[in-house]
C-alpha cells in the first residue's frame, strides 16, 4: 500500500500537539512513578517517547472498562428507559499508540462490527484518530513479526509517526482522517521525497510460523497441552483485561433506589464464574479448559471467523501474568508439536 | 541449587512424593513456578533469593492436588502460608513434604507440620525494608493526602483480581465479590467499589496475612495494593502481639477478643 | 441554607434500640438528622455496612451497642469491639475521616445519652462539613469524558 509521507521537524512536533489541544481531547503515552500510562494530557511535554509500550492497551478508548449502555428510572407510570446519548462522545486524538495497540483496535474493530454494529464502539471508533509511534526499541516480551505484525504496522492507525536520526519525525499518512489533520495544520507538515521507513525500526525476528499455528492449536483441542501450559495459572483476569484485542464483557445493572444503569464491563474467559451456570455445574471447570478456550478463541476461532487475529504479540499478558506464563513461549511450543492423532 | 536437585530427585525416584512444587527458570530469565513430576524435570528446579513467589497457593489447587503427594519448595513466605493454611484447616490432613530453603540458601527436608513449626520457630519475621519505607511514607501523611494517594492508585485498579488469586490465604470458593443478593461490592471497576473491595479483602485478611506482599507483586497495573493487609498485620502485632503462619496453636485474632481490650475512641 | 448532615447510626437492639426509644417515651428531642437501623447485635454490624453508608452519601456514622460485659449474646459487643480498633486504624491508613465515625456504648437505660451523642454528633459534623472527598468519588468512572 501506497501512503503518502511527510515530514514534521521536532520544531513543529509540539506545535501540532498544542494545535489538537485547542480542537479535543488529547491523550499520550505519560510516565506515572515509572510505568507509562495512556492519560489525557493538557501540555505537548507530558507525553513521553521513552517506553516499549503502555501499562495499559490503547482499547479502552473505544471499549472501556465500564461502558453505559442506558439508564433507567421507574416511577408509577412505569419505567423510562434513556438510551446512552452517542452526541456525548467528544472526539479524542491518541498520541503515541504503539503499532501493536493500534491494530488491537482495528482486530477489535472486526468483533464489535460484526453486524449487528455496536453503535457505542462505532461512534467511538470514528471520534477516536489515532496517532501511532513506530517503535524504534522492543523488549524480550514484544514478538508482534511473529503474527504478521511489525514495529511499523500501520493497521488501526490514522497517521504513523516515525522518528528520523535526526529527531524529526516521518508522518505516514494512512486515512482521510490521518489527511484531515495533516490539511488542517498548514505550515507543520512539509514534504518529503525519499523515504526509508524501515531503517528506522527496530528488528525483532520471525520465531514462528503464524500460519502452521492456526492449523496446529486447531488440532490440538483435545490433547493436554493445555492443561500442561496453564497448571501454573492462578485463574485472574489480568492477562484478559491488559490485552489490547480481548473483547469479552459482562452486563450489569447498578442500581440505586428506582434508578439505575444497565453497564458494560471487562470480564475474562480464564475466571472460573464466566462459564458457571445457576446450577453449579461449569462446562470449562479446570483451568486447563479456560486456557483453552483463550488459545483457541484468539488463534483459531478469530481468524476463522473474523479474518483478524485475537492477539498482536504485544505480550503484555506475559508481563503482567503474576506466575510468569509466557504466551509467546507457548505458542512457540505449540508450534512445535507434531502432528497430532486426535482421540477416537 | 545442587542439594535442592539431589533431594527432589530422590524423592521421586523413590515414588515418595508424585510432583515438587519449585521454581524454574522460564523466557527471559525470568523465574517463574514449575511442576517437577519426571526424573529429566527435576534439572530444570532452581532456588535462589530471586525465588520469592508465595508457592502455598497451589497445594489447594484441585488440579495439582489430583497429580498425587507433593513436596514444595518453600521460602519463607511460603512456609508461613503453609502454616496459616493448616492453621485454617485447609491442607491439615495433606500429605506433603516440605523443602524449606532460608536465605543463605541452605535447604532443610520437613516432613509434617511439627517439624515446619520447630523450623518456624527460631523465625523472626520482618517486613522488607522498601515496604517499610512506603508504609512509613504514608503514615507521615495527613489523612487527607492518603485518601488522595489511594483514590489515585483505586482509579487504577481494574478488578481482574490478581491480587486475590495470587494470595494463599484467599482460597474461599465463593468470594465475597461474587455474592450479589445483596451485592456488597459493585462488578464494574469504579473508584469507590475498587476502594470498598480492596478495604474489604484486607479486613478479610486482617490477622490471617502473612505478609508476603504477593498481591502488591502481582498487580498488572502495579498498585501497592499489600500495604493494606500488611499495614493491618503491623497493626495487630502492636496491639496483640502476635504474628502469623507461625505457630500450628496460633489462632485467629480477629475471631477472638479479651474483655479488656484497650481503645481509646469509644464514648 | 444551613447544612443538614445526614448521619446513618447503626445499633444494637437490646440495649441502643430500647435507650433511643427511652429518649423517645421520656419526651427529649434530639436532631432528626439520624437515620436508626437495628441490628441484633453490634457483633453482626458488618464493617462493609458502614463503608457503604459513606458510599450511599452519609456524611456521619453512629454506631452504637450495649456496654461492655452487658450484651444480651455474652460477648458480640467484644467482638465488634476488636473489629472497630482494627477497622479504624484501617479506615485512617486509607484516609477516610474517622472523626466522622462515632463508636458508643449506650444501654437501655440512657436515653438522655442517646440524645446527647446525637446532637454532639450532628454539630460535629455540622462543623467538619459534607463528606464531599468521599461523595466526589462515587460517580467517578475511569474515563473522563
Amino acid at each position: 500500500m501506497n501512503h503518502q509521507f511527510k515530514l514534521l521537524r521536532k520544531e513543529s512536533y509540539s506545535g501540532l500537539i498544542g494545535n489538537l489541544l485547542k480542537s479535543q481531547q488529547v491523550y499520550g503515552p505519560v510516565k506515572q512513578e515509572g510505568y507509562t500510562y495512556y492519560k489525557r494530557i493538557s501540555y505537548p511535554d507530558e507525553i513521553t517517547e521513552d517506553y516499549i509500550i503502555p501499562q495499559m492497551s490503547a482499547k479502552s478508548f473505544v471499549f472501556p472498562k465500564i461502558e453505559k449502555l442506558f439508564s433507567f428510572v421507574k416511577s408509577k407510570d412505569g419505567v423510562r428507559v434513556e438510551d446512552k446519548n452517542l452526541d456525548t462522545i467528544p472526539k479524542k486524538v491518541i498520541f503515541g499508540v504503539r503499532p501493536c495497540d493500534a491494530t488491537g483496535i482495528h482486530n477489535l474493530s472486526a468483533i464489535f462490527l460484526w453486524e449487528p454494529e455496536d453503535s457505542i464502539f462505532k461512534k467511538r471508533r470514528e471520534q477516536t484518530t489515532i496517532i501511532s509511534f513506530a517503535c524504534s526499541s522492543a523488549d524480550d516480551y514484544c514478538f508482534c513479526t511473529s503474527l504478521g505484525g511489525g514495529p511499523g504496522n500501520t493497521a488501526g492507525s490514522d497517521i504513523q509517526l516515525i522518528k528520523t536520526g535526526t529527531n524529526d519525525y516521518l508522518a505516514e499518512i494512512i486515512t482521510p482522517k490521518g489527511a484531515e489533520i495533516v490539511s488542517s495544520n498548514p505550515g507543520l507538515f512539509e514534504d518529503v521525497d525519499s523515504v526509508e521507513k524501515e531503517k528506522y525500526l527496530v528488528r525483532l525476528p520471525v520465531c514462528f510460523d503464524d500460519s502452521e499455528l492456526e492449523d496446529k492449536i486447531t488440532d490440538a483441542f483435545d490433547t493436554a497441552i493445555f492443561d500442561d501450559l496453564s497448571m501454573k495459572c492462578v485463574g485472574c483476569g489480568a492477562c484478559a483485561f491488559i490485552c489490547p484485542v480481548c473483547g469479552c464483557f459482562d452486563i450489569q445493572d447498578e442500581t440505586k433506589g428506582s434508578m439505575g444503569q444497565r453497564v458494560r464491563i471487562w470480564d475474562s474467559c480464564g475466571l472460573r464464574q464466566f462459564t458457571l451456570h445457576t446450577s453449579g455445574h461449569n462446562p470449562r471447570d479446570t483451568q486447563g479448559a479456560r486456557y483453552r478456550q483463550r488459545l483457541m478463541h484468539k488463534f483459531s476461532y478469530m481468524p476463522d471467523r473474523l479474518g483478524v487475529k485475537g492477539c498482536v504479540g504485544c505480550g503484555r499478558c506475559s508481563r503482567a501474568c503474576p506466575v510468569e506464563i509466557n504466551i509467546h513461549e507457548n505458542l512457540q511450543q505449540i508450534t512445535k508439536l507434531v502432528k497430532i492423532h486426535k482421540h477416537e | 541449587m545442587e542439594k535442592l536437585r539431589e533431594i527432589a530427585g530422590e524423592l521421586l525416584k523413590s515414588n515418595d512424593v508424585k510432583v515438587v512444587i519449585g521454581y524454574t527458570k522460564g523466557m527471559n530469565n525470568k523465574v517463574t513456578p514449575f511442576f517437577a513430576k519426571k526424573q529429566e524435570d527435576i534439572a530444570k528446579l532452581i532456588c535462589g533469593n530471586s525465588c520469592a513467589q508465595n508457592l502455598a497457593v497451589y497445594l489447594y489447587k484441585k488440579d495439582i492436588s489430583d497429580l498425587g503427594k507433593p513436596a514444595i519448595v518453600a521460602n519463607i513466605h511460603t512456609l508461613r502460608g503453609i502454616m496459616r493454611l493448616a492453621v485454617e484447616k485447609q491442607i491439615d490432613k495433606k500429605e506433603m513434604i516440605i523443602l524449606a530453603i532460608d536465605n543463605a540458601g541452605d535447604i532443610q527436608k520437613l516432613d509434617n507440620l511439627s517439624d515446619l513449626e520447630n523450623y518456624l520457630s527460631s523465625v523472626i519475621p520482618q517486613l522488607n525494608e522498601e515496604d517499610q519505607q512506603m508504609l512509613d511514607e504514608l503514615n507521615r501523611m495527613t489523612p487527607g493526602e492518603r485518601m488522595v494517594f489511594w483514590k489515585q492508585e483505586m482509579k487504577k485498579c481494574i478488578k481482574c483480581y490478581a491480587c486475590r488469586q495470587a494470595c494463599p490465604l484467599c482460597y474461599c470458593t465463593r468470594c465475597t465479590v461474587e455474592e450479589n443478593q445483596p451485592q456488597w461490592i459493585p462488578v464494574a471497576s469504579s473508584v469507590v467499589g475498587n476502594l470498598e473491595w480492596h478495604m474489604m479483602r484486607a479486613m478479610h485478611l486482617s490477622g490471617r496475612c502473612v505478609e508476603c506482599g504477593q498481591c502488591g507483586k502481582v498487580c498488572p497495573v502495579n498498585i501497592p495494593i499489600h500495604l493494606l493487609p500488611v499495614r493491618i498485620a503491623q497493626e495487630m502485632k502492636t496491639l496483640y502481639g502476635t504474628s502469623t503462619g507461625i505457630s500450628l496453636s496460633e489462632k485467629c485474632d480477629m475471631s477472638t477478643f479479651k474483655p479488656d481490650d484497650k481503645e481509646n475512641f469509644i464514648g | 441554607m444551613e447544612f443538614e448532615p445526614k448521619i446513618v447510626a447503626f445499633v444494637c437492639n437490646w440495649c441502643t434500640y430500647a435507650g433511643a426509644d427511652l429518649t423517645g417515651t421520656g419526651r427529649m428531642k434530639y436532631a432528626p438528622n439520624v437515620k436508626i437501623i437495628r441490628f441484633p447485635c453490634t457483633g453482626r454490624i458488618d464493617f462493609m455496612l458502614l463503608v457503604k453508608a459513606f458510599s450511599n452519601g452519609a456524611d456521619g456514622i453512629i454506631v452504637s451497642g450495649c456496654h461492655p460485659n452487658d450484651c444480651h449474646y455474652t460477648s458480640g459487643n467484644f467482638h465488634a469491639r476488636r473489629r472497630w480498633i482494627v477497622f479504624r486504624a484501617l479506615l485512617d491508613f486509607m484516609g477516610i475521616d474517622i472523626e466522622r465515625i462515632t463508636f458508643t456504648w449506650v444501654s437501655a437505660a440512657e436515653g438522655a445519652k442517646w440524645a446527647e451523642i446525637v446532637n454532639t454528633t450532628v454539630d460535629k459534623i455540622k462543623g467538619i462539613g459534607p463528606y464531599t472527598a468521599y461523595q466526589e468519588m462515587i460517580n467517578e468512572a475511569w474515563e473522563e469524558e
